[in-house]
């Protein structure tokens, strides 16, 4: 596994490179926008994986709230904390491309909105597992996660179901795209879900190693008499 | 390809972020396999 790691952060950096070089060079550039359209090359699989991630998140969460297994606990957690990272550059890059194909920066519509509640909602879910030393903490977060997926297909389809000003969806909506476009994107998204995988593996590996340490500390303190006990011991002695 | 300053500044900021993200974690994994070494002593 350790051998398996660092090819596999090349492969996934070859990638990306390759994925950068078909977003700027090798697709066209859109008629009316120029070249600020090819943000979309970014915003959009950004914004996949991170559904993906919140998904697997769920998934955890059900899982460690079914079986209680620690392993799914520190999925549901990694998942989330780069599902964050993935939204936030969703909703940096949305807003730069915006300002010049719509004049401004910021719209209060249904899709920006609830894209913005979800990063909250999962903001509140890392601030949770962060601040609460509770040994109730996973359980409240994995019941909080169930509340954040469930608005991940609102995210999706809130343009389907109110007018909103976001452009519609060129896979499984009323958008299209030329086909040199479309693989620009699937080979920007398959470089970001491997990216994706890499730093949630790098990030569990991380959270495992934390918990023994934790766990060494706790045995550490459990093994040595306290100071209280030593003063006992030493009066116990001298009567 | 004519540059863009909107379009640069999309994909910095992406990076940037990643890069930051990164940078935590490689931070917190040193700090980490420093206290194992000294609990190892």
């Amino acid at each position: 596994m350790k051998k398996l790691f660092p090819i596999l952060g090349i492969l996934t950096g070859v990638l990306l490179s390759y994925a950068l070089y078909q977003g700027l060079v090798v697709a066209p550039t859109e008629q009316t926008m120029g070249n600020v359209q090819r943000i979309f090359y970014y915003h959009v699989p950004s914004a996949w994986t991170a559904f993906i991630l919140f998904f697997v998140n769920f998934g955890a969460s059900i899982s460690y709230l079914i079986k209680r297994k620690p392993a799914a606990d520190i999925v549901a957690l990694v998942s989330a904390e780069v599902g964050v990272v993935f939204c936030t550059v969703v909703l940096i890059t949305g807003p730069i491309w915006a300002r010049p194909v719509w004049g401004i920066w910021w719209t209060w519509d249904m899709r920006l909105t609830s894209t913005l509640v979800l990063w909250l909602i999962y903001m509140s879910y890392l601030f949770l597992r962060s601040f609460s030393s509770s040994g109730e903490t996973p359980v409240l977060a994995a019941s909080l996660a169930v509340l954040g997926a469930l608005c991940v297909p609102f995210v999706y389809f809130s343009i389907w179901f109110f007018r909103t000003q976001h452009p519609q969806p060129v896979i499984g909506g009323g958008g299209s795209i030329a086909p040199s476009m479309l693989h620009a994107l699937l080979i920007n998204w398959l470089a970001f879900s491997c990216f994706a995988f890499m730093v949630c593996w790098s990030r569990y590996r991380l959270e495992v190693l934390q918990r023994e340490v934790e766990q060494a500390h706790a045995m550490r303190s459990l093994e040595e008499p306290s100071t209280s006990m030593r003063e006992e011991r030493y009066l116990e002695r001298k009567a | 390809m004519r540059a863009n300053p909107y379009l640069f500044a999309a994909y910095a900021a992406t990076w940037i972020i990643h890069i930051t993200y990164l940078g935590i974690i490689a931070r917190r994994y040193s700090r980490l396999k420093n206290e194992v070494d000294e609990l190892n002593k």
